[in-house]
C-alpha cells in the first residue's frame, strides 16, 4: 500500500466517521442510535490499523485492537444490555427541527475546517487533513447532548464526542503516547458502569429516561 | 542518592495508602471502625505528604518514578493542603454520616461506597498534582469527577440525582474539551521532542516551551480553558457546580468546594505556563482574568437571590475561585503570591464553613435558610463557627482571606486600575448577600423543629485557627515556599 492509497482510504474512513456522526444527529430509535455508534467505533478502529501500517506506527495497532475491543463490542453491548433490562428498545424520542440541526452540524464542519487550518499547514503527516473532521465530530456530539433530550442519547453523543477526541490524537500525531491512551480507555470504562447505574437510577425515580423532567434545580427567582 | 529514594519512598506511600485504603474500605464494608480506618489512612497520607514537602522543602524540585512524578513547590503545597483537608473532612465525617444513617438516610452498602469512593477521591486527587505527564494529569481529573459523580446523588432523591446526572454530562462535556487541548499539546511538542510518552512531560515541555509552536499553543489553550475552566466553575460554565455541592453530603461539599477546585484551577495554571512561554505574549493570562471578573461579578449577585444554605456557599466558592483565576492572569510576582495563598485560605475557610453548615442542617433536617435560627443559643460551636467562617470568607481581617484579597486588589491597581472596581464590587455585594444571611441564621431564639446534637469540634477549630494564624502572621516556611512557587510560575 503506498502513501496515495493509504491517504485515500484514510480520508474515505474519515467520511465514514462524519456520516455516522450527522446520522445519530437525527436518528431517533434507540437501536439505530447504538448501530450508528458501533460502525463509527468500527471505521475508527480500522482507521487506526491503517495509519498504523503505513507510518509504521505499531503501537497503533494495540490501540486499534482497544478501539475495536471497547467501542465496537463492549460499550454497545453494555448499551444493550441496559436498554433490553429497562425495556426502553422501542422508544423512539421525539427529535425537533431535524434541518436546522443539521444545518447547525454543517456550520461547526466549516468552523472546524477553518479552526484547525493552521495546524494542517504545519503538519507534514499524511493524516493532517483528517483533523477538521475529528474536531467536527467532536463538535457534533456536543450539539447531539444540547439538542436531545433523553438520558441514552445523551450518553451516546458523549461517548460520539469521545471517539473524535481519539480520531483527533490519531490524525494529528499518530496517537498519544500509550499510557495516556490506556488510562483514557480505563476512564471511558468506568464511566459506562456508572452512566448504566445512572439510567437505573433515572429510570425508577422519574419512571423514564426523559432528562427533561428533571428541571426541580432551577434558580429560584 | 538517598534522597531519591526518600522522595519515591514519600510519594509511593502518598498514592499508595489512598488507593490501598479504597480497596480495604470496599472490601471491609460498612463494619464498625470503617470510619476510623477511613481518619487512619487520611491521617497517614497527610503524613506522608508532610514528609513529601520536608524533602522538597531541603532539596528544591525534583523528579521522581522515571520522571513520571514531578514534585516542586507549587504542587507539593497544595498536596500538603489536598491530605490535610481531607483528614479533617474525614473526621467530620464520622459523626456526620453516622447520623445521616441513623437518620434512615443511607444504608449499609451506601456507607460502604461512600467510604471506598471518598479514598479513590483523594488518589486522584493527589495524582492529578503530583504527575508530571499532562495527559495522566487529565485522566486524574476525570477519574476524581468519576468517582464523585455517584457521591453527589447518594441520597438518591430526584433533586440529588438531577444533580449528580447535570455533574456527569457537563464536567465530561467540558473536560472533553480539554482532551482535546492536550492532543493538540502533544502535536505541537512533538514536533520538538519526538514521539513518545516522553513529549508529554511537564518539565520537558516547559524546558522547550519557547520553542513550540504559538499559533497551535494559543489554539490548545481556548479549549484547556474551557475543559478545565468548566471544572474550575468559571462563568459560564459553572451551572452544575452550585447543584453537585449542594445536594451531596456534606463531607463531599465540603471537599469538592475546598479542594476539587484548587486541582482544576492548578492543571490550568500549568498549562498557563507552557502557553505564556511559547508565545511570549500574555494573552493566556488576559483570557484567564475574563473569566475571573465575570465569575466574580455573576457569582455575587448570585449569592444574593439563594434561598439553600449549601447553594449559597457553592457561589461563594465560584466568587472565590474567579478570584484566584483573575490573580493568577493577572500575573506578576505580587498577584501570584496573592493567589496562591488565596487558595490555601479559600479552602480551608470553605471547608470549615462546609462542616458548620452541616451540622446547622442537621440540626433543622433542611438546607432552606428561612428554617435556620437561632443556632447561637442552639449550639454555640455550630453558631460562632459559622458566623466566624462567614466574616473570614467575605474577607474580614484579620483572617487570612483578608491578607490574599489585599495583595490581589494591590496587584490590580497597579497593573490594571481599571478593573479594580468591578473587583471590589463583586467583594461588596457578596459580603453583604453572606452576612446578611448568616446574621439571621445564627441570632435569634431557638426554633422549636431545632434538635440537640453534639458537632464535631476538632475539624471547624483546626481550620479556623489555621485561617486567622495565617491572616495575623505568614510564617517563614510558608513565605518563603510561595515566593519559590511564585518564581516557577513566572
Amino acid at each position: 500500500m503506498d502513501m496515495m492509497t493509504a491517504a485515500h482510504i484514510n480520508s474515505l474512513l474519515a467520511a465514514m466517521v462524519l456520516l455516522t456522526a450527522f446520522g445519530m444527529l437525527v436518528q431517533k430509535r434507540i437501536y439505530g442510535l447504538i448501530h450508528l455508534f458501533t460502525w463509527q467505533g468500527l471505521f475508527l478502529s480500522l482507521n487506526t490499523a491503517v495509519v498504523g501500517y503505513v507510518a509504521s506506527q505499531h503501537h497503533l495497532y494495540i490501540s486499534s485492537v482497544l478501539t475495536l475491543a471497547l467501542k465496537v463490542i463492549a460499550l454497545p453491548y453494555i448499551l444493550h444490555v441496559l436498554i433490553h433490562r429497562l425495556k426502553i428498545h422501542k422508544e423512539v424520542e421525539t427529535v425537533v427541527n431535524i434541518p436546522t440541526t443539521m444545518l447547525i452540524g454543517l456550520a461547526l464542519v466549516v468552523l472546524s475546517y477553518h479552526l484547525t487550518s493552521p495546524i494542517r499547514e504545519l503538519s507534514t503527516l499524511i493524516t493532517r487533513s483528517t483533523l477538521a473532521i475529528a474536531l467536527a465530530t467532536v463538535m457534533i456530539g456536543l450539539l447531539m447532548m444540547i439538542t436531545r433530550r433523553h438520558a441514552v442519547t445523551q450518553i451516546i453523543g458523549f461517548l460520539a464526542m469521545e471517539n473524535g477526541l481519539f480520531f483527533a490524537a490519531t490524525s494529528a500525531t499518530y496517537g498519544m503516547p500509550l499510557v495516556v491512551e490506556l488510562g483514557v480507555a480505563l476512564d471511558m470504562l468506568i464511566a459506562a458502569f456508572i452512566f448504566g447505574i445512572f439510567f437505573f437510577h433515572i429510570h425508577t425515580t422519574f419512571d423514564s429516561l426523559d432528562v427533561e423532567q428533571m428541571a426541580r434545580l432551577k434558580e429560584d427567582e | 542518592m538517598t534522597a531519591m529514594v526518600n522522595t519515591s519512598t514519600m510519594l509511593l506511600i502518598l498514592l499508595g495508602v489512598p488507593l490501598v485504603g479504597s480497596a480495604i474500605l470496599a472490601m471491609v464494608g460498612d463494619r464498625k471502625g470503617a470510619a476510623e480506618l477511613n481518619i487512619g489512612a487520611s491521617l497517614a497520607t497527610f503524613v506522608a505528604g508532610i514528609g513529601l514537602a520536608i524533602e522538597v522543602y531541603a532539596q528544591g524540585p525534583m523528579l521522581a518514578g522515571g520522571k513520571f512524578f514531578f514534585v516542586d513547590a507549587f504542587n507539593v503545597y497544595l498536596a500538603v493542603l489536598t491530605s490535610f483537608v481531607s483528614m479533617t473532612t474525614a473526621i467530620f465525617s464520622r459523626r456526620y454520616m453516622e447520623r445521616e444513617r441513623e437518620h434512615g438516610r443511607i444504608g449499609y452498602r451506601r456507607m460502604r461506597f461512600y467510604h471506598a469512593m471518598y479514598q479513590l477521591f483523594i488518589f486522584a486527587m493527589l495524582l492529578c498534582l503530583l504527575t508530571n505527564n499532562v495527559g495522566v494529569l487529565w485522566i486524574a481529573m476525570e477519574l476524581a469527577t468519576l468517582s464523585t459523580v455517584l457521591l453527589v446523588s447518594l441520597y438518591r432523591t430526584p433533586t440529588a440525582i438531577e444533580a449528580a446526572w447535570k455533574y456527569f454530562i457537563l464536567c465530561g462535556v467540558g473536560i472533553a474539551q480539554a482532551l482535546f487541548g492536550t492532543v493538540l499539546l502533544y502535536f505541537a511538542a512533538e514536533r520538538v521532542l519526538g514521539a513518545g510518552g516522553d513529549s508529554l512531560l511537564w518539565t520537558n515541555l516547559n524546558a522547550v516551551s519557547g520553542s513550540l509552536e504559538p499559533t497551535v499553543l494559543s489554539l490548545a489553550f481556548v479549549f484547556l480553558m474551557v475543559g478545565y475552566g468548566t471544572k474550575v466553575g468559571l462563568v459560564p460554565l459553572h451551572n452544575w457546580l452550585p447543584d453537585a455541592h449542594s445536594e451531596g453530603p456534606t463531607p463531599i461539599s465540603a471537599v469538592l468546594s475546598g479542594l476539587l477546585l484548587n486541582i482544576a484551577l492548578y492543571a490550568l495554571v500549568r498549562c498557563k505556563v507552557l502557553v505564556d512561554g511559547s508565545t511570549g505574549t500574555h494573552r493566556a493570562g488576559d483570557i484567564m482574568m475574563g473569566f475571573g471578573i465575570l465569575s466574580i461579578l455573576v457569582a455575587a449577585f448570585s449569592l444574593l437571590r439563594q434561598k439553600d444554605i449549601k447553594r449559597m456557599f457553592s457561589y461563594s466558592s465560584i466568587e472565590h475561585m474567579g478570584i484566584a483565576t483573575f490573580a493568577f492572569g493577572l500575573g506578576g510576582p505580587l498577584a501570584t503570591f496573592g493567589a496562591l495563598l488565596h487558595m490555601l485560605v479559600h479552602s480551608l475557610a470553605k471547608s470549615a464553613i462546609f462542616f458548620t453548615v452541616g451540622h446547622a442542617s442537621q440540626m433543622h433536617w433542611t438546607q432552606e435558610m428561612d428554617r435556620i435560627r437561632g443556632l447561637f443559643k442552639g449550639n454555640p460551636l455550630v453558631g460562632w463557627g459559622l458566623m466566624l467562617g462567614a466574616l473570614a470568607i467575605v474577607g474580614m481581617p484579620p483572617f487570612g482571606i483578608f491578607t490574599s484579597e489585599f495583595l490581589i486588589l494591590t496587584a490590580t491597581m497597579k497593573q490594571s486600575p481599571l478593573l479594580t472596581p468591578f473587583l471590589l464590587l463583586g467583594l461588596a455585594v457578596a459580603f453583604a448577600a453572606i452576612i446578611r444571611r448568616v446574621q439571621s441564621m445564627v441570632s435569634g431564639e431557638i426554633p422549636q423543629h431545632q434538635v440537640r446534637m453534639k458537632a464535631a469540634h476538632v475539624p471547624v477549630l483546626l481550620h479556623m485557627v489555621l485561617v486567622l494564624a495565617i491572616g495575623l502572621y505568614i510564617p517563614d516556611v510558608l513565605h518563603q515556599w510561595f515566593r519559590t512557587a511564585v518564581e516557577l510560575l513566572k
